[in-house]
């Protein structure tokens, strides 16, 4: 890559920027529409193209660059659009809404086989909150089972539309593409902002270049950045100089400079990655705004797991993954955790359940750290008996002796073809749901929404939903608040010491069952040791479960002389090896998948 | 001279190979004794030189030693160095009069009897040619002869076997009241035919099979013998008439003495460097033929893996070991932690402090020594 030339393009009035997302549900083509995009508009020729330009994270690593396309910047018709991606997971809420922030208006996709998903309907219901302008298409027009029809008629109810007004396209065959980008010059407002104030932008996302250190990623609301401008990002304080600036088109392409309504990058040279936060606004140093732009709203982790390196030497590697990784994804909280059977290791916070396997996926994948995650719970808000309010992210932090604990709630949704309704009423009241409301979207599609604790849906219920709808249910939920629950701490015991990874919090009314069914699991996980050892299952000091593992009658090496030592020797090396890798609980050797056996509880008590 | 006190001699030769079996063997051949014992001999010139003045033990081990010609058994044991204890292996069907008069002649004062089971279909399963019969014969025969060293080899966990049987074979054994007993589980290793065509129903049985250990080692020390070593028992006491009946070649091992050992596949361990004959019979042979040694496979054995192997062979005597001479190779938190499981037990005396394996520490042996293992 060339980093020294600037593109002495001329600069595109203010007028002639449009700024957009795309909103999808999974699968439904927002990454078949981003590269038809590309391709139509001669950002990258056909050779060029890889297959879905804006998912390929990892393929950008392998290249050693930063091109992560977090919004590419393409020409239309004599005007600049600038293409801003969105994740399309049930989880990131926060992270559609701080990309739409930097946006005027969204695409919004459905696939014309599958309507309206329940994720669709909340990014949509975020971008019509934020005012965005919205074009909508019906995808995949050219598959056979397609009702462009339905779709179209749903989609336009959802935005009080005209079906005419949506957009039938085919990103796969590229039919009806070109209407679609002039759809956006036409119907999509140019930025407002004004050129002359003093510099402000947004960043929305960043990444960490090792050979350039941090790189922003802007939206310019007021002024004009220039390259080598002293910069400021005014909610932390941090000061550096913007050493490039540019575009990516999708390649990374410097520029001499960003104007108000622009979308690019800025390298700042930063080399600690917590000096510079998502949400916050750069400005200028020479001639500084007074005012920051309206960050995001800080949302909070509601569901958090503790993450253990499999080998505690990789302590420090967790550490600086889990730094990078916050990085670009704010909604990500840790904090360090010391389990007396785990060792270190961070108690992170999550968005949701989504977001912690895709958290926990690249720090094995990219970051090549093998980890140990226990069963995710959620936020509570414990009162003590004295009167003291404590929020616990941890069940082993519960305390005792309690007044109230608080539990959060989600409001769900549920769009499902009528035929399933029953099952999905029937799943919800075994998880503690209370009935909201049903709305037929269609004669076939039926919207349900129920009130159910977050905890009872973070372990498998989006499993079970789509299990027992054969995968026809689509699943959202937003945050209701907090509200008072009959829980329990159950705590598990081995050798008579408390394990403190696996205690849960649990309904009262379900902490029998599953405390007998968790040492069940274990007597069948922890392998027989010198000993006898009890596993039990207990609230505060009552014992409500109990088995035993027997102790080893036997175990010898039945023969050992002249020829054999070193065979017999090796053998015990390799024995002390495995016993070092097994994690240590009151000296009974735990094998790290007893510690995943609270995962699988809910799916067996279903089978 | 050299300081070796020890020296093993490999035979490989057998009627027949038993399908459990993972030695060095070799099926027939009469006509290949007569160059192997040549071979041996010139191996033995060739490293004479470590041998200390006099040698302490000779063990003549197999394959089955008395299966080989009997001239050229005798050549053999007339050349080999004089020793205190000389022991043969012999299986029962091949001892007669006549092998145990050239034994005896030969300065062969003891005789391990693979005897393992005395019970038709146990050793039918394991491919064992003598019958219980031949068995108690060949004891006969042996002291007759004159010997008053015999110990018996007995296998357990035979697929099939129950608690009964397990009994009627420790009875069976006693009624003989050899000096000297080897207990051992079998160990239905990869790759062998017997766990190709056993393996699955071991597996079966291994839980019914836990406490065969206890029963065996409850049988022969309420019979008057010694759990001298994990597999092995001697009479003691009253009964052993002030003799110390242990194997006295095997102590060599367990106490991580050096030894020479001579013969295809045979493993010497000598100042620090293990030495492995290579298996192959042929390529032995003509090496030697030629003056040469035969080829081998050499591991050094430093100072740390010669303490692991001190800890992991001295634990399973009787007779404690000085934490002084296995200091590198011990995780001390894992010694208290099994000294409060009652497994170790420590003692300190005019060599410092030692441990020893408490009774069921000695059942839990392959566990305790590895968590043991710095």
């Amino acid at each position: 890559m060339v980093h020294g030339t600037c593109n002495m393009q001329d600069l595109t009035p203010q007028d002639r920027i449009r700024n957009f997302a795309i909103i999808a549900h999974i699968d439904h083509g927002k990454s078949t529409l981003a590269d038809r995009v590309l391709e139509l508009t001669g950002a990258l020729t056909q050779r060029e193209m890889r297959e879905q330009v804006l998912d390929t994270m990892e393929l950008e690593r392998e290249r050693g660059i930063t091109i992560k396309a977090q919004a590419v910047r393409v020409r239309w018709r004599g005007h600049e659009l600038n293409l801003i991606d969105t994740p399309g997971h049930v989880d990131f809420t926060y992270e559609v809404s701080r990309s739409l922030q930097a946006c005027e208006g969204a695409l919004l996709v459905v696939d014309a086989a599958q309507g309206i998903e329940a994720q669709t309907l909340a990014n949509a219901y975020l971008a019509i909150d934020g005012h965005l302008e919205i074009v909508p298409a019906v995808n995949k027009i050219d598959l056979p089972q397609a009702d462009p029809e339905g779709a179209s008629n749903e989609l336009g109810e959802l935005l009080g539309e005209a079906p005419d007004r949506v957009l039938r396209i085919s990103a796969k065959t590229g039919e009806g593409v070109p209407e679609v980008l002039d759809a956006i010059i036409e119907r999509i407002p140019p930025p407002a902002g004004d050129p002359d104030a003093p510099a402000r932008a947004l960043i929305f996302d960043s990444s960490y270049d090792q050979y350039r250190g941090v790189v922003a990623f802007v939206r310019v609301v007021d002024g004009r950045f220039e390259t080598r401008e002293p910069l400021r990002a005014m909610a932390q304080g941090t000061a550096f100089e913007a050493e490039e600036l540019g575009v990516l088109s999708p390649a990374r392409e410097p520029v001499a400079s960003l104007g108000a309504g622009e979308v690019g990058y800025v390298i700042t040279g930063l080399k600690d990655v917590s000096s510079l936060r998502v949400g916050d606004t750069l400005t200028s140093r020479r001639r500084p705004a007074e005012q920051p732009l309206p960050g995001y709203q800080d949302v909070k982790p509601m569901v958090f797991a503790g993450i253990f390196p499999t080998d505690s030497d990789d302590y420090p590697e967790l550490r600086d993954a889990l730094e990078r990784l916050k990085l670009n994804d704010g909604s990500l909280s840790y904090e360090p955790e010391t389990s007396q059977a785990l060792g270190f290791g961070f108690r992170c916070g999550f968005l949701g359940l989504l977001h912690m396997e895709i958290v926990r996926e690249r720090l094995e994948r990219e970051f090549d750290l093998d980890l140990l995650i226990t069963a995710p719970n959620v936020a509570y808000r414990a009162t003590t008996r004295t009167g003291e309010a404590v929020e616990v992210h941890n069940p082993a932090e519960m305390p005792r002796e309690l007044e109230q604990v608080e539990e959060p709630y989600v409001k769900a949704s549920v769009i499902v073809p009528k035929d399933y309704v029953g099952v999905v009423m029937e799943l919800a009241n075994e998880r503690r749901g209370s009935f909201d409301h049903l709305e037929y979207l269609s004669e076939e599609r039926v919207l349900l929404t129920y009130e159910l604790p977050l905890g009872e849906i973070v372990l498998d219920f989006y499993d079970q939903l789509k299990s027992r709808t054969r995968g026809y249910a689509s699943f959202d939920y937003d945050l209701a608040g907090f509200k008072p629950g009959d829980l329990t701490r159950v705590d598990i015991l081995v050798g008579g010491e408390q394990v403190d990874a696996l205690s849960l919090i649990i309904h009262r009314d379900f902490a029998y069952d599953r405390g007998r069914q968790l040492v069940e699991r274990l007597r069948k996980e922890i392998p027989r040791q010198m000993f006898d050892v009890p596993v039990q299952a207990a609230i505060g000091s009552r014992v409500i479960a109990r088995e035993t593992i027997k102790a080893r009658r036997k175990d010898v090496l039945a023969k050992c002389y002249g020829g054999d030592i070193t065979r017999k020797r090796k053998l015990l090396e390799k024995q002390k090896k495995g016993k070092k890798r097994m994690k240590q609980v009151g000296g009974v050797e735990v094998p790290q998948e007893a510690f995943l056996a609270v995962l699988n509880l809910d799916s067996e008590r279903k089978r | 001279m050299g300081h070796v006190r020890h020296l093993y001699v490999h035979l490989p030769f057998c009627a027949h190979r038993c399908g459990y079996c993972d030695f060095v063997t070799v099926v027939g051949r009469g006509e290949q004794h007569g160059s192997y014992v040549d071979a041996l001999l010139g191996e033995l010139d060739l490293e004479r030189a470590v041998l200390a003045d006099t040698v302490e033990t000779v063990f003549l081990g197999g394959g089955t030693p008395t299966f080989t010609d009997a001239a050229e058994l005798a050549r053999l044991l007339d050349q080999l160095p004089a020793a205190e204890e000389l022991t043969v292996e012999a299986n029962p069907e091949t001892v007669t009069p006549e092998l145990a008069r050239l034994l005896r002649s030969g300065g062969v004062n003891r005789v391990s009897l693979g005897a393992q089971s005395f019970q038709p279909h146990l050793l039918h399963v394991l491919e064992r040619r003598a019958t219980p019969d031949e068995v108690r014969r060949a004891v006969a025969i042996l002291r007759d002869a004159g010997f008053d060293n015999v110990s018996l080899d007995l296998v357990y966990g035979i697929p099939g076997q129950s608690p009964a049987d397990l009994d009627r074979d420790l009875a069976e054994a006693l009624a003989l009241e050899p000096e000297h007993l080897s207990c051992y589980e079998l160990e239905a290793k990869p790759g062998t035919r017997f766990t190709h065509a056993h393996g699955d129903e071991l597996e079966r049985q291994a839980e019914a099979m836990e406490g065969y250990f206890e029963q065996v080692v409850d049988t022969l020390t309420d019979g008057g013998y010694r759990w001298y070593e994990t597999a092995n028992f001697c009479l003691a006491g009253s009964r052993a008439r002030g003799r110390d009946l242990r194997a006295r070649h095997n102590l060599g091992y367990w106490r991580a003495s050096d030894y020479l050992g001579i013969g295809v596949g045979a493993v010497s361990t000598i100042s620090g460097e293990r030495r492995r004959n290579a298996p192959g019979l042929a390529r032995y042979v003509a090496a030697l033929a030629a003056g040469a040694r035969p080829p081998s496979e050499l591991e050094a054995i430093d100072h740390e893996t010669s303490g692991r192997e001190k800890l992991m062979l001295g634990l399973r005597l009787d007779e404690p070991l000085a934490i002084a001479d296995v200091a590198s190779a011990l995780d001390r938190s894992a010694l208290s932690r099994l000294i409060s499981r009652g497994l170790v037990d420590v003692s300190t005396n005019g060599r410092g402090e030692e441990i020893r394996l408490t009774r069921r520490g000695r059942f839990l042996g392959g566990g305790v020594t590895a968590e043991l293992m710095a």
